[in-house]
Formats: C-alpha cells, structure tokens, sequence
C-alpha cells in the first residue's frame, strides 16, 4: 500500500480563505492628528465545502458585510488569501473576471441592485454579455431563469424595478446573480428586508436552486433562525473576528463562546423551554477603532479574567472552532469547564 | 427545460421607459409646454429666416431710420441705419442662439466627462479635477468670461472658448456630485461583481442615471448661456457689425433709447424670451424627472 491509499480523500473546499485581514483608515482631520485604523476583519478563516451552505452571524458593523466585500475581491485584503476550488485567486485581470464568472453575490437592498434605468431583460442579461455570451444566448438564459425562479418571463422582462415588489425584485437579483452560472453564490443579507412569508419562499427556492445548479452558498444575516434553518455550517463573528465556526447543530446545541451563547439567548424562540440561561449580554460593542488589547469579547463578558487580555487562538473543540481561552483547561482560565 | 422559440420572439409586455415617461409629463405641464412653443417659433423662424423676410439684414436704407413698429413695410420698425428690424432680429436670433447653445454643448461634453471620470475613479483624480474646477470656480462667471474674450481678443470663437471655460466648472460640479451618488449604489457593485470594466459601467449603468440631473442643469445652464454671449457682444467682445446679434444690437440701438424706446427694447425682449422659457423648462424637467 502507498502513502494515498492511507490518507483519507480529501475533498477541495469550493471557496476557502486564510487569514484575510482588512483595515480601514480613519482620517479624522487634516490637522496632524495621527490616522486611526478601524479593524474590520481580523484573521478571517473559513472553508466552505462543495454544495454546503456557510452561514455568517453577527451584530451589526460585526463585519459581516465587509467579509462579503472582501469574498468578492470588491475591496482588496490587507493579507490572507481567498482560493477557489483550490486555486489561489490572483488579483490580475483576467484571472479576476473569471474568477467574478464563478463567485456571485445578490445585495440586501433589492431595489438599489438593480438598475433603476434597465429593463428586467437587460439586468440580467448584462453580466452574460460582458462576459461575451451573444444577446441571443443572454435573453434565453434570463427567459429561463426568470421562469426557475418563479417570475413569468413574458410578463417580467419589460418591466423596471420600480414596477415590482420587494420579494419579485430579490428573485430577479438571484436571477442575475445565477446567470453567469456561478459555482458560489454570497447572500449579503438578502431575505433581511423581505416579510417573513415571502422570505420562507424565497429560502426554499434557494434550496432548491443549490441542488439543481450544484451550487455553494454564503449566507450573511443577523437572523439566528433564518441561518440555522438553511445554513449546514455557521461562522459567529464578533467585531471583524471569528469567535466561533462550526456545524450549525452543534453550534445551536452547545455553543461554546460566552459571546454565541449570548446570541443564542437573545434568539427569539418559539418555545419556552428551549430558553438558554446564558450569560446577559450587556453594553454595545467598542468601536472598532478602539479595540481591546486581548479578547475582543472581554469587555462584556461575564467570565472575563486577567488572561483575556491576551488575544486568544482559534482552538478546535471537536469539529468546532472556538476563539476563546475556556475553551482549553490548560490556559488557566478558572471557569474553563463552563464550556465543556 | 428551455425557453421555446415562440416565446422568445413574442414581445413581452414593455412597460412605458424612463424617458418617454418624462416627456408625457411634461406635456401636461402647460408652463412647459408654452415654452417648448415659443422656443420652437423663435428657432424655426431663425432657421427659415430669408423665407419669412426679402429684406437683407445688412442693407438699409438712410432716409427709413427708426421708423416705429407697423409701418409700411416694416412690422417692427427699423434700426438706426434704417434695416428692418424683423429681418435683423431674425438673422440676429441665428448668431444668438448659437452663441448660447454651443457653448453650453461644449461645457457639457468636456465638463460631463470630468466629471463622470472624477466622480466614478475618486481618489487623487477626483481631488485634481475637483480642486482645478474650484479656481476656475472662484471668479464671478460673467467677468472671467470678459476677461478670457478680452485677453484672447474679440471674435467669435475667442468669444465661444471664453463661455465655454466659464460654463465647464459648474457642469463638472453636478456631473460629478451625481456620479459619485450613483457609483455607491449596489448595481454599480453588482456590476463590477460580474467582471464588468470601467467604461461599461459608465456606459450602461452610471450614464443612464445620471442623465437627468445633467440635462436639467445644462437646461437652465442655457438661459444664462444666452444672456451671457449677449453680454459679451454687448460691450463688443463678441459679433462685429454688421453681422446681426441680439446683444449687439441692443448696444448700436442704445443711442434711439429716447427717440424710439420700443425699437430699442426689441432685442432685450427676445433674449429676455429665450433665457426665461430655457429657465422655466429647466423648472419643468426638473420637476417631470423627479420620480423614483
């Protein structure tokens, strides 16, 4: 037997990224006031495997939507570094435009994604064309996705955004977004400003379009039920940090960050007794400018001690990833076993 | 399953365009539509000036001076040199009109495209562009416009850069502040999500939305236009006699201004028309564009 047939098969992640870092730059006034760096991601790793669905969690200003930005090489990492299927995604032209091909995104705001001086037809028909698709083979590919996701083509192409709703535009958006036959779609909050009924359908349709088109999702939304109904995976993020990454299961069951429990409790739930006794979450978050020397969540966590103000590692608990010094008896933190 | 091809060569149903929905709102403005009206009369009669009139604008003849309006063969009079006043006014309107709309054509390519580009690019380019339209910015339009013509000498294309320089700033302003509105918005990102380059973008997405406000603005830009390169020519900057120009005009009849003041407020009040309906249309696109 050779060294392959003893390592398991490994499978490649479809997007994956490495320590992605990103800072902003604050200029306060001309006036020789030093600049300030507002950390918006700090040491942002995840892998996202084929056909599986990564749920992003969150406050607001968390750095949720920045992440996106970042997936979409929309704005450019300090360091760290985004590989599709495997390959290192380069920042060169031509290896952009086709890595855009493959990566998709579909915006929160339905009505400001679409343009409000183009047809139905001609929205979704563009990215195809810049891409080099003949007019002909475009409007075929938005008759027919428009029609997948449930928008009568005969009626819809004509029409601009303004004539329709709020949940017909958020199809078209995933229309668009599915007409470069992209391998992974980025939803940036995009059922958030639905109402509920409509965001129900617009989530099974996601699911159904993920197994027929073989897609991979990322799924941004501050709503906890709404990534634990369609997420396999979920990554809480705490300013610009992932605090804790996981299956989505075991994440909801037994959270182990102080800071997912807080979420968790704080999660409306339709059954009393599923009602977490976990720590309160107090205060807001301190700005990102100003950031803690050491734990990022130590400022309002009830079991902070003196080791929180070390940064603590990301450390594997199981198939979880959890950024907290409980996590491992060892740091000498004294309420390490509340956790386990 | 694929789309048959009945249905793809059937017409959708096409809902009513951004613009032909403007134009039918601006048709029930009435302000604006006597505007469009006098507008149209004051430029189709400049344009078909010799078949409204046999006389020629250049000759008149010494003993008809400044004859008052309805007399005998003259329905408005005539000038100090005895011509028609109607001929003049009409080949004058040729001069005036040009002299108000060309300039304003000019600033709006140059200064649109600085400011699409300052606007969509930001950073360092946007500060250059922005910062160099400021100086220009800094002078009171009508005295750089005199000194430009009067460092570049009078003439009429010395008088035409001098108007254009003086309308590109303003321009490049609401280009600017208008693409830098659309360029935030998601589609824009979207856009460049889907590996779409610069210029498409601009082309496709930000020039179709920014239209507006810039139409509107040249518009109004127009009305001042007028009374500007009237100006200019006024004090001899711009049209040499005896050409005839609606701003000169009023200048060589300065001297009947007691003798026959009505003749003498002829050509005020023809520019006074065009720089009000080009204003009170502005008003009204304005105001037919404004729906979301």
């Amino acid at each position: 037997m050779t060294d392959q047939g003893l390592t398991p098969p490994q499978t490649v992640p479809a997007l994956s990224a490495t320590s992605l870092n990103k800072t902003f730059t604050v200029r306060e006034n001309g006036l020789g006031k030093p600049a300030r760096y507002v950390h918006a991601v700090s040491d942002f790793s995840f892998d996202l495997p084929v056909g599986s669905t990564l749920g992003i969690v969150g406050e607001s200003g968390c750095g949720k939507s920045t992440t996106a930005r970042l997936l979409m090489h929309l704005v450019k990492p300090d360091s760290g570094q985004i590989r599709l299927s495997g390959e290192p995604v380069s920042r060169a032209k031509r290896d952009l435009k086709q890595f855009r091909r493959k990566v998709q995104m579909v915006f929160q705001d339905s009505s400001a994604s679409l343009n409000p001086r183009l047809t139905i037809e001609q929205s979704i028909t563009f990215a195809p064309m810049v891409h080099g698709v003949s007019l002909r083979a475009a409007r075929e590919t938005a008759w027919r996705l428009l029609d997948r996701v449930g928008l009568d083509p005969a009626r819809f192409t004509g029409r601009y955004p303004h004539e329709l709703s709020g949940g017909q535009r958020q199809r078209v958006n995933i229309a668009r977004a599915l007409a470069l036959n992209p391998r992974v779609v980025i939803f940036d909050e995009a059922v958030s400003a639905l109402d509920k009924s409509v965001e129900a359908q617009v989530l099974n349709l996601l699911n159904e379009l993920k197994a027929e088109f073989g897609l991979s999702y990322i799924f941004i939304s501050h709503d906890l039920n709404v990534v634990r109904y369609i997420s396999d995976h979920v990554l809480v993020m705490y300013l610009g940090q992932v605090v804790e990454q996981g299956p989505v299961d075991q994440v909801y069951a037994t959270p182990r960050h102080p800071y997912t429990r807080a979420l968790l409790a704080s999660m409306p739930s339709p059954d009393p007794e599923q009602r977490t006794m976990a720590a309160p979450i107090t205060g807001d978050p301190p700005s990102p400018i100003d950031l803690p020397p050491g734990c990022r969540f130590a400022p309002r966590c009830a079991f902070a001690e003196s080791i929180c103000d070390t940064m603590p590692y990301e450390l594997r608990h199981g198939e979880t990833r959890v950024r907290c010094h409980m996590a491992d008896p060892k740091l000498g933190h004294s309420k390490a076993e509340v956790i386990q | 399953m694929t789309v048959s091809e009945n249905a793809l060569s059937a017409q959708p149903t096409r809902s009513q365009g951004y613009w032909s929905n403007v134009w039918r709102k601006l048709l029930r403005d009435r302000v604006s539509v006597a505007c469009m009206i006098v507008l149209a009369v004051i430029i189709l009669s400049a344009i078909f000036a010799p078949l409204l009139t046999s006389y020629d604008p250049a000759i008149g003849s010494v003993v008809q001076r400044l004859k008052p309006p309805l007399t005998d063969g003259y329905i408005l009079g005539t000038d100090e040199l005895g011509r028609d006043m109607l001929t003049r006014l009409l080949y004058g309107g040729r001069m005036s009109l040009i002299m108000g709309i060309l300039p304003v054509l000019l600033a709006l390519l140059i200064g649109g495209t600085l400011g699409t580009v300052a606007g969509f690019v930001g950073g360092w380019t946007n500060t250059i562009i922005m910062r160099a339209t400021d100086v220009v910015f800094a002078f009171p339009s009508i005295l750089l416009a005199v000194a430009i013509a009067g460092a570049l000498g009078s003439g009429l294309l010395n008088a035409l850069i001098a108007l254009t320089v003086v309308l590109i700033p303003p321009m490049v302003r609401v280009t600017e502040s208008a693409t830098t509105q659309v360029r935030s918005l998601d589609f824009v990102e979207a856009a460049r999500a889907s590996g779409a380059g610069g210029l498409t973008i601009i082309r496709v997405h930000i020039l179709g939305n920014i239209l507006a406000p810039i139409v509107v603005y040249a518009t109004s830009l127009l009305s001042v236009a007028i009374i500007m390169s009237a100006g200019l020519s006024f004090i001899g900057l711009g049209t040499k006699p005896p050409t005839p120009e609606w701003g000169l005009m009023l200048n060589t009849l300065r001297s009947a201004i007691y003798s026959q003041p009505l003749i003498a407020a002829l050509p005020g009040v023809f520019i006074f028309a065009v720089s009000l309906s080009f204003n009170l249309l502005s008003d009204g696109l304005r105001s037919a564009m404004d729906m979301s």
